[in-house]
């Protein structure tokens, strides 16, 4: 019976002392690990300010926000039409241009592909905008619409929209 | 003072002195002086210590570009032209350590290939080769990590789709993408820990071969004819025999690489990468470095982002269990008549892969790298365990000796076959 107790005594023992030690070590090993991640300074680099005044209709800018191209587009009416009139059983990543915009001529993006980080073409006039006349990312044949949803190609998701707002008719405050 | 009674090993009292105290002496000299070698091995098994050689190299070379070399994204790309032109025989160390990598992907793909014909990953090898794909996976992120350093063009946007490969996984992916970069972008954290693991990589791989040639001195080498060490005859010992014909492929593999980063140093670098990097515009077409091609055809071949990372990465781990989904109990591809066929169009295509992996993935290209891809698995996955159970391997040659006497013809299943598991 001593013989048994004692057994229990010991796994306890031994148990809470592998406990504490696992749980120790996590503990030691986590600020070397969340040291890796984007330290306050990057985190604050968070808001660029932009003015448009100058974008004739039609027309793009690039801008850097948080490291990430920007894309400002002033959109065509036509491109408008052609982004609003789409079937949504058509897309890959279903959404309503208006959840995209919160101008109609203004469009927004994150200029990053979705598959694997690209810049997307399509900002110069001169260069190639895709099969749907928005965007073409070249590194692995993605084409985004007038919209920039994706509607070709092995990116899996849409050109991101970044947070932003209208400090006015022609500023805009990005992140 | 007195007592002194330590045993005389050696001649020189500083080497029994040292003896004495670690052991160390006698070790090297029963693990590079009498170890014993199968006489009946050919130049493929310098492609180790080619391969070791190289590393040191590269340490080497590394840590003499660091010295003038500056992990910052506005001073990274000036600080490697400024060793180009500026630093004393800046130029000849970079080109040292650019081409160096390529070489030793080079020796070490044929140091695979050696290892693979010959059935060197059988028992009682296994953990060897184990140990070995994890030097060739820590070689592979090492040299993906030093592309980055020059901050051209090639280094930015390549660091940028490999570690968005990370991305791809469900959920944590974004999280450990962001993780991974210290930014939401490849920014300066990125090649600042960059830098701090290239560093330190090629030293752990150093450790790792420590590990893996310590392990295959324990069985010995394997052998063209893949058969046990059976007698003294069998075998010459590594001084001087093999260390005089590892000197002479040292020497003509000198004469390559020198040819190379004299007459041709830039014969495999990007020039776009003499372009400094920029963020906001990707070169039109980014081709990975030649002996990370491969993969990257894999990667792309596949019309899902998921699913191409996850083969990518398959493709590397099924090396792993190969020794696993080989069923046949003969090592060498020599007396192997049909697996020998499929193993070298295995080499065909892998070559084919790291060819399409370069060019545009579109029409032509995409369906070889397909088909291209469906071999590399099928390979291992069906042909590997298939062949081993239907082929009717040639008779081994009863020993070592016995394969200069003309043997192996006579008697059918010998004592040697059976001894392999
Ligand atoms: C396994 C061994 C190693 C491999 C495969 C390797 C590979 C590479 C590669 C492919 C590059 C890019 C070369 C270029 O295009 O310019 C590079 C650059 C660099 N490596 Fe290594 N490396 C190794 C070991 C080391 C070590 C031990 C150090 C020591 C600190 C080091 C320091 C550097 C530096 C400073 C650069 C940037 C300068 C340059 O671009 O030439 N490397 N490495
Ligand atoms: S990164 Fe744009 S298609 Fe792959």
């Amino acid at each position: 019976m001593a013989e048994n107790s004692n057994n229990k005594r010991r796994d306890f023992l031994q148990l809470s002392t592998v406990t504490i030690g696992a749980v120790g070590t996590a503990a030691f090993i986590w600020p070397f690990l969340k040291s890796m991640n984007p330290a306050e300074d990057t985190i604050a680099l968070g808001t660029t300010e932009v003015d448009v005044s100058q974008i004739e209709e039609g027309q793009s800018i690039t801008v850097k926000w948080r490291g990430k191209p920007v894309f400002i587009r002033k959109r065509t009416k036509d491109e408008i039409d052609e982004a609003k009139t789409v079937n949504m059983s058509d897309l890959k990543d279903p959404e309503e241009d208006v959840d995209r915009v919160k101008k109609d001529e203004w469009l927004v993006l994150v200029g990053v592909c979705t598959h694997l980080g690209c810049v997307p073409l399509g900002q110069k006039l001169t260069d190639s905008k895709g099969e749907y006349n928005g965007w073409y990312c070249p590194c692995h044949g993605s084409h985004y619409d007038t919209s920039g949803r994706i509607r070709k190609g092995p990116a899996p998701e849409n050109l991101a929209v970044p947070p932003y707002s209208f400090l006015n008719d022609t500023t805009i405050k990005i992140g | 003072m007195s007592g002194n009674s330590e045993p005389r090993k050696y001649k020189n009292p500083v080497l029994n002195w040292i003896e004495f105290r670690l052991p160390i002496i006698s070790y090297f000299e029963k693990e590079y002086g009498d170890y014993p070698m199968p006489k009946n091995c050919n130049y493929f098994w310098s492609f180790g210590a080619l391969a070791t050689i190289t590393l040191v190299t590269m340490i080497v070379s590394g840590i003499f570009l660091a010295m003038n070399y500056t992990p910052h994204t506005e001073m990274a790309f000036d600080s490697v032209e400024r060793i180009m032109r500026d630093v004393n025989y800046g130029w000849l160390l970079r080109y040292i350590h650019s081409n160096g990598a390529a070489f030793f992907f080079i020796i070490v793909y044929i140091h695979i290939v050696r290892g693979m014909y010959y059935g060197s990953y059988k028992y009682p090898r296994e953990l060897n080769w184990i140990l070995g794909v994890f030097i060739y996976l820590l070689m592979m992120a090492t040299s993906f990590l030093g592309y980055t350093l020059p901050w051209g063009q090639m280094s930015y946007w390549g660091a940028t789709v490999i570690t968005n490969l990370f991305s791809a996984i469900p959920f944590i992916g974004e999280g450990l993408k962001t993780w991974l970069l210290g930014d939401y972008t490849v920014g300066n954290a990125t090649l600042n820990r960059f830098f701090a693991l290239h560093y330190v990589l090629p030293f752990v791989i150093f450790g790792i071969v420590g590990l893996h040639v310590a392990a295959v001195h324990v069985h010995g080498s394997n052998n063209p004819a893949g058969i046990d060490i059976r007698s003294k005859n069998d075998t010459v010992n590594f001084f001087p025999y093999m260390l005089i014909k590892d000197t002479i492929a040292v020497c003509v593999f000198g004469v390559l690489i020198s040819a190379v980063i004299f007459f041709g140093p830039n014969l495999m670098a990007e020039v776009d990468n003499y372009i400094p990097a920029d963020p906001l515009v990707t070169p039109a077409h980014i081709v990975p470095n030649w002996y990370l091609a491969p993969f990257y055809a894999i990667l792309r071949a596949v019309p899902d982002k998921l699913g191409g990372v996850a083969l990518m990465f398959g493709a590397i781990a099924i090396l792993f269990v190969l020794p696993w989904l080989d069923t046949s109990k003969v090592r060498s591809c020599n007396f192997r008549p049909m697996y020998k066929w499929f193993m070298m169009l295995f080499f065909v295509n892998f070559f084919v892969l790291g060819y399409v992996g370069m060019l545009p993935a579109e029409g032509l290209y995409l369906l070889i790298a397909r088909v291209g891809l469906v071999y590399y698995f099928g390979f291992f996955l069906i042909l590997t365990p298939f062949i081993g159970w239907i082929e009717k391997p040639k008779t081994l040659p009863l020993s070592i000796s016995d394969v200069y006497l003309g043997g192996g013809k006579q008697s059918p299943l010998t004592a040697s076959q059976k001894e392999i598991h």
